[in-house]
């Protein structure tokens, strides 16, 4: 089962819990499909509606950036480790 | 009657309350570190309800409400605004919360970057997309400024539902008259300076429009360069800056019951965005622009450096109107006496985005 790690800032947005368990696996695209429909708060932060990750939030795949790996096709194994950052960005 | 007012800047909403406009209690930040575009207060209903734009620069826009006074805060599970998937856009950032007349009283409609208009029907905790505006032909020729492409400004008519006008930037004034099926635009007389055309149909940058207390067919247009008035509910517009110090600037306010008071501040051009004069004032019209004087009793009186953003000058309700701006170097003002004399509300805040008042 994939896990997504919350950063702080975020953990509001899913009940205070820093790591969450999903059941979907396959894809990153489908990981916030179901991030989505449980915590659609949350995944609104992450995605705009279009579907588009947002500009300045970071999403990492067992370590790696999924902007260098697929994006949302980005694979998703089970048990993989999924990291939510905000990005170094604002002023 | 308490007094309130809302102050958002580029990284928190402040609230203040007074109970004689002249010495005020700010809040400490809600929502620290967003900038706040957007701010409104509708007195509709049994307890004011303050609505909220709040801007995260990397989790996104959302709008949020709270009818106690910013002690607690209500925002939906699903975007309040979001456009639906055959468009495949996303809302950038709201710019405008505009509570409709008394007649809707569960409307509130709102502004946003890309130049979109929504409007809601549950006392603005979610809204539905204006398609009429957004499939409007000209929407691929409508630009972007240094700000954007925003709708910026609506003003839903005092008496009929189905009259709304939208003024965006850039793109000029468009009005419906039919509940938003349908968009004309709305700027004859309005230059265009930066255009090859300088009196196109439509493409002027307006930068703020107010309607008029009390003829609902009267308009006021602060534009980039150019400050104009419609007294035919936007089917021509003429100028009345000939007797401002400068015919640039971004706000632009109508007193709220009063016909033909305005003010606004002027900046000395779009190359060199400071107060005339480096001075901190307001300047005030009472016989509908013709004729402007300054109004800076109790403002700072060395050189002033700081600009005024367009949505960072309000008025409030009471019947001796009150007058209140901020300015980017976070400094906020009050006038308790429609602008004859001024007080500080607060200082050193972050740059003020946008101001509203209401009285409770």
């Amino acid at each position: 089962m994939p896990t997504l790690l919350i950063p702080g800032v975020l953990r509001a947005e899913a009940g205070g819990a820093p790591r969450l368990e999903v059941a979907a696996s396959g894809s990153l695209g489908a990981v916030l499909d179901e991030v989505g429909e449980r915590w659609p708060r949350l995944e609104r932060r992450i995605r705009d509606e279009s579907g588009a990750l947002r500009r300045y939030v970071n999403v990492y795949v067992d370590g790696e950036d999924c902007r260098r790996s697929g994006g949302l096709e980005t694979p998703v194994p089970a048990g993989a480790e999924i990291q939510v950052l905000p990005s170094v960005a604002g002023g | 009657m308490t007094h309130m007012l809302a102050i958002g800047t580029q990284k928190g909403l402040f609230l203040a309350s007074s109970d004689d406009r002249r010495s005020w209690r700010v809040s400490s930040a809600h929502f620290p570190g967003h900038a706040i575009y957007s701010v409104a207060f509708d007195t509709r209903g049994p307890a004011p309800r303050v609505l909220v734009g709040v801007d995260s620069s990397h989790f996104g826009p959302s709008v949020v409400i709270s009818d106690d006074l910013g002690a607690t805060w209500q925002e939906p599970d699903e975007a309040p605004l979001a456009f639906p998937g055959d468009i495949g856009a996303a809302v950038e950032r709201v710019w405008q919360i505009t509570p409709a007349g008394p007649i809707e009283p569960s409307v509130v409609y709102a502004g946003t970057q890309p130049s979109a208009l929504w409007r809601s029907r549950d006392g603005g905790r979610t809204y539905e997309l204006v398609r009429g505006l957004w499939e409007h032909p000209h929407r691929p020729e409508w630009g972007a400024g240094f700000g954007g492409q925003a709708v910026h400004t609506v003003l839903p008519h005092p008496a009929d539902p189905d009259r709304v006008l939208v003024a965006m930037s850039t793109g000029g004034v468009y009005r419906t008259t039919d509940g938003g099926e349908s968009w004309a635009p709305a700027n004859r007389g309005i230059k265009a300076y930066f255009l090859p055309d300088p009196w196109p149909e439509f493409g002027q940058c307006v930068h703020k429009v107010a309607r008029d207390a009390a003829d609902p067919d009267c308009y006021y247009a602060q534009n980039h360069h150019g400050v104009y008035r419609t007294t035919d509910g936007g089917d021509s517009w003429e100028s009345i800056a000939a007797d401002l110090p400068s015919d640039f600037g971004f706000p632009i306010v109508a007193h709220p019951a009063r016909g033909g008071t305005i003010w606004n501040f002027p900046l000395v051009s779009d190359g060199d965005r400071r107060p005339v004069d480096l001075l901190c004032r307001v300047f005030r019209s009472d016989d509908a622009g013709t004729t402007w004087r300054p109004q800076q009793k109790g403002l700072p009186d060395g050189p002033y450096y700081p600009v005024v953003l367009r949505d960072a000058l309000c008025t409030d309700d009471g019947d001796q109107a009150g007058v209140y701006f901020g300015t980017r170097a976070g400094d906020v003002f009050a006038s308790a006496d429609e602008g004859e004399s001024w007080s500080a509300v607060a200082a050193h805040l972050p740059d003020v985005l946008c101001v509203r008042a209401a009285g409770a």
